[in-house]
């Protein structure tokens, strides 16, 4: 199409302002339901969402090119009905008393949350923030990257008929189903978001953080690894290549470099060959270097490719490598290999103690992956400690696979698809997304004197209170009798009061 | 000092003096005497600012002139727009803005073929009664009692007698009115098989929106079709979503020969409005398409503005919005007549046109210079002024919904107050 011959407004981001009414609309209605009816949206929204995971997770693997299709079903699963069974004993919609402390906490909801989708786990991701949003209940839009975006729009649409048809408000689950940057950008400045949620790259974030509203966005993350001498070294091996491999390593908290303890390097190397891993050669760790890392940055074309695909567009060939393993000297930021790699490719050095292994991995850390997530293979809690405490990360995963493991599938972390960097990855948000960072409380606090006694608040409900007596506000109609009266008294009243006055 | 650039005033005073010397002495004092000293200065969403500064919640709407809002901004960008390229446009030729306008009306017109533009709503009606004349070759219109269509020549002719009288206008032997829900009188004007319309507002504004009872306009179309008049849909208040459907008539499920659309259409920023035929009373169309003229009726301007009005209106987002306006007031005013059922006693709804009703005759004046003294301006009805019209616009956000709810609870007790002293004076 030529251009216009008028100057029109940009109906796309006028409508989708009208979305952030709506939405203002379904959290209001929204904040009047009961635990009960909330529970009961959610569970019919995870059930739904259950069922079409292997349709989603088909759908995003054709539509962005990346990652696994079983792998994703696994966590279109996770994220629906696997969220809706971790939660269920909680409850995000009653008052919490607090008898000693004399306090009572009610329930806030952030209102109009705005969320970020990223094309890595589009559909997994917008399960997950669909439906901690439901839980805390919240009015959500969802705005998917361009490379996913219909997927996306088709699974929250869904979403949105399964909340309707349980009972939930209309607008609390909306899509953006043209998103473009200029676009995102000037409505997350909107005033009418109370929280953005921004899972994405940097400028994604950044740009969140600069919206002027309260975000939570969540930096890039390059999680090292750490195998001792005290770890099962087939166990660890078997776990390293199946996390490396999930859904072609798509998960921000997958394994970036593996460090091992010299002594046991090289039986580390043969067990993870026997999981499948292709231990590349020299040459052919050059070649991937080459492939991956390209003037502009990383070349986005492999994130989430199988390892046999990457192998074969860098010149060599692998073709059953679950994952490939490039042996590095240096781990520092100017090896390119110990960058944050969103493909199935894992740099390994060795390492000859702890010391080393603290240095190594602090220093693939210090220009990306800070705040973010480790993993150690270990039965030494010393060594265990002094990695934790010595790496800018906020998670690290324990004789587990990194991948699900610092997202919270494979430990007790909050099972997450938004994992906080904190204010070393220059996030508010230190902890993995979970249902409580989506809503506040208000406080009602009574005086501590021990002889001002803490009222009986167990059984009420700030939704269904007893209705407040009124005194029957009532026309008086006129009376010429008691108008009559009224004068006369006032005029008495005022005769005293000038009395006292002049006194 | 008020420096409007092109005119200054010095005081909102100095402003009352010369509209009482040059524009209007009786209206400027009219509303003087009811206590609403009301001169609007800026404006914008659905918010009024006095000269004082004080601001107000529209709720008047000029009868949904501003359904989308004051100077809405994507109504703002798009005559802004229009403007560095068209102007009112040259009646005689077709039109890429008239063509565009008349064919997004007419889509979303079932039944109708044809889209005459006016410049406002008292002049698309007088086509809607030429349109019906041409295809019965009848003179005869009936209309309501206390029905409202507008001043101009056969429009004046169709409503109260204090319009027409007073510039000898009144048509008695032509316009026949008849009491409204009442399907018996309305046979007996039909019956003579001599009327060429019946003229309805599908909910009667000016006196109060009367909801009308089950059947009957049904029953009244089908009176029409069985003694050969035609039936016109005035929808200049109860179009453009306000009952929840883009036309009352269809909400109603009444399907009319003509109808007539304005305020609203305009964006409340460039006049239009528009007659819809359909194909037979639209014949005159193929006969003699000159045969009805206006200048400004049909501005490009305006039509650009319109087209943009009704893409706005079928928004998924605005649809919604208006069910939830809808649904927050039929809640709302029912807590509130629980609070207030002293002095407030009733409510006339479909979608987002209410009457409230109070109990006392001229109730709704009080209430409305009670809420005028709170922050909200809605007027009552002045063919009944027991009636509050109460006329939320489409795109009314939750906030503000809940502030002008909190405000009427507070304006009660005033509204008492001035209701009793009313009783004292009479
Ligand atoms: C129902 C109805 N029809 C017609 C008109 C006349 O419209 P206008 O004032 O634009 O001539 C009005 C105006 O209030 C109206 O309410």
């Amino acid at each position: 199409m030529s251009e216009a011959l008028l100057k029109v407004p940009d109906a796309a981001l006028e409508q989708a302002r009208m979305m952030l009414d709506r939405a203002r609309w379904g959290a209001t209605r929204f904040q009047k339901l009961d635990s009960a009816t909330t529970q009961r949206i959610v569970n019919a929204v995870a059930a739904a969402a259950h069922g079409k995971a292997q349709h989603y997770a088909e759908w995003a693997v054709r539509e962005t090119g990346m990652g696994v299709v079983a792998h994703k079903r696994m966590k279109n699963e996770a994220c629906s009905k696997g969220l809706a069974e971790t939660y269920s004993g909680e409850n995000f919609v009653s008052p919490r008393i607090d008898e000693a402390k004399k306090i009572v906490e009610l329930p806030r909801p952030a209102g109009v949350i705005f969320a970020l989708i990223p094309v890595t786990n589009p559909v997994a991701t917008v399960y997950f923030k669909t439906l901690l949003a439901l839980m805390t209940r919240n009015a959500i839009i969802l705005s998917p990257h361009p490379g996913a975006k219909a997927c996306c729009a088709d699974a929250a649409r869904m979403l949105a008929d399964a909340a309707k048809a349980a009972g939930a408000p209309d607008g609390v689950i909306q899509v953006l189903e043209e998103p473009n940057i200029p676009l995102i950008e000037k409505l997350i400045a909107d005033e009418r978001i109370d929280l953005i949620v921004a899972t994405g790259g940097p400028s994604v974030v950044k740009a969140a953080y600069r919206s002027g509203n309260p975000a939570y966005g969540v930096g890039p993350g390059n999680a090292p690894v750490l195998v001792d001498d005290t770890a099962d070294i087939k166990l660890a091996a078997k776990r390293i290549v199946t996390s490396k491999a999930f859904d072609n390593s798509i998960l921000c908290t997958n394994e970036s470099a593996a460090l091992a303890f010299t002594s046991i390097a090289e039986s580390l190397l043969a067990a993870m060959k026997a999981e499948g891993a292709h231990i590349c050669t020299a040459e052919e760790t050059q070649k991937l270097r080459q492939l991956l890392f390209t003037e502009n940055g990383f070349n986005v074309g492999m994130i989430g490719r199988d390892g046999s695909v990457i192998a074969k567009e860098a010149g060599f060939a692998a073709p059953d490598a679950r994952i490939l393993v490039t042996p590095v000297d240096l781990v520092q930021p100017e090896e390119k290999l110990v960058r944050e790699k969103l493909c199935p490719v894992l740099a390994f050095a060795r390492v000859s103690n702890i010391d080393q292994a603290i240095s190594a991995a602090r220093s693939m850390m210090r220009n990306s992956g800070a705040g973010h997530s480790a993993a150690i293979h270990s039965r030494n809690e010393t060594n265990i400690m002094a990695f934790a405490a010595a790496l800018p990360a906020l998670r690290m995963a324990v004789n587990a696979g990194c991948s699900l493991g610092a997202s919270g599938y494979e430990t007790n972390l909050g099972p997450s698809m938004t994992i906080g960097t904190g204010f070393a990855g220059g996030s508010s948000l230190s902890e993995n997304l979970t249902p409580q960072h989506l809503m506040q409380y208000s406080r009602i606090a009574y005086n501590k004197d021990a002889s001002e006694t803490f009222g009986r608040f167990a059984g009420l409900d700030p939704l269904n209170l007893p209705k407040a007596a009124r005194p029957a506000a009532s026309l008086v109609v006129s009376n010429p009798e008691t108008d009559e009266l009224r004068r006369e008294l006032r005029k008495i009243i005022l005769e005293e009061l000038n009395a006292v006055l002049a006194a | 000092m008020f420096d409007y650039g092109h005119f200054r005033f010095e005081s909102k005073q100095a402003l009352f003096d010369k509209a009482i010397t040059f524009w209007n002495p009786d209206k400027t004092k009219f509303w003087q005497k009811a206590g609403i000293d009301l001169v609007i200065d800026r404006r914008e969403g659905y918010c009024l600012h006095d000269m004082s500064g004080r601001r107000l919640i529209d709720l008047h709407l000029n009868g949904g002139t501003y359904n989308l809002g004051h100077r809405h901004p994507e109504l703002v960008e798009t005559l802004k727009g229009a403007l560095d390229y068209f102007d009112i446009g040259n009646h005689w030729f077709p039109s890429v803005a008239r063509a565009a306008l008349a064919e997004s009306l007419i889509k979303v017109s079932p039944g109708m073929k044809y889209a005459v533009f006016a410049p406002g709503g008292a002049e698309a009606v007088d086509i809607a009664i030429k349109s019906a004349r041409y295809a019965t070759k009848r003179r005869k219109i009936v209309s309501i009692i206390k029905g409202y269509h507008g001043h101009s020549g056969l429009s004046v002719a169709t409503g109260d007698d204090r319009f027409t009288k007073i510039f000898l206008s009144d048509q008695p032997e032509t316009f026949i009115q008849v009491p409204f829900n009442d399907i018996a009188a309305m046979e007996t004007a039909l019956k003579g098989n001599d009327c060429a319309a019946l003229i309805m507002e599908t909910i009667p504004a000016t006196y109060g929106f009367p909801i009308p009872k089950d059947g009957y306009l049904n029953a009244c179309k089908a009176l029409c079709e069985k003694y050969g008049a035609m039936y016109i849909a005035d929808e200049v208040q109860t179009g453009l979503m306000r009952t929840g459907a883009m036309w009352g008539w269809q909400a109603y499920g009444v399907q009319p020969d003509i109808m007539v659309t304005a305020k609203g259409l305009s964006g409340g920023l460039y006049p239009i409005s528009a007659c819809l035929v359909n194909e037979k009373t639209g014949e005159w169309l193929n006969e003699d398409g000159a045969a009805h003229i206006s200048t400004s009726g049909g501005a490009e301007l305006g039509c650009i503005v319109g087209h943009k009005v009704i893409e706005m209106l079928l928004r998924k987002e605005t649809i919604a919005n208006v069910d939830m306006v809808t649904e927050f007031f039929r809640e709302g005013m029912k807590e509130m007549m629980e609070r207030h059922g002293d002095i407030f006693t009733g409510v006339r709804q479909k979608g987002v046109i209410l009457g409230l009703e109070f109990n006392h005759p001229e109730g709704a004046v009080s209430v409305s210079r009670a809420l005028y003294e709170h922050g909200v301006w809605a007027i009552f009805s002045s063919l009944d002024k027991r009636v509050l019209q109460w006329k939320p616009g489409v795109l009314l956000t939750a906030r503000l919904c809940q502030e002008i709810l909190d405000r009427f609870d507070a304006a009660m007790p005033r509204a008492r107050e001035l209701l009793r002293s009313a009783d004292k004076v009479n």
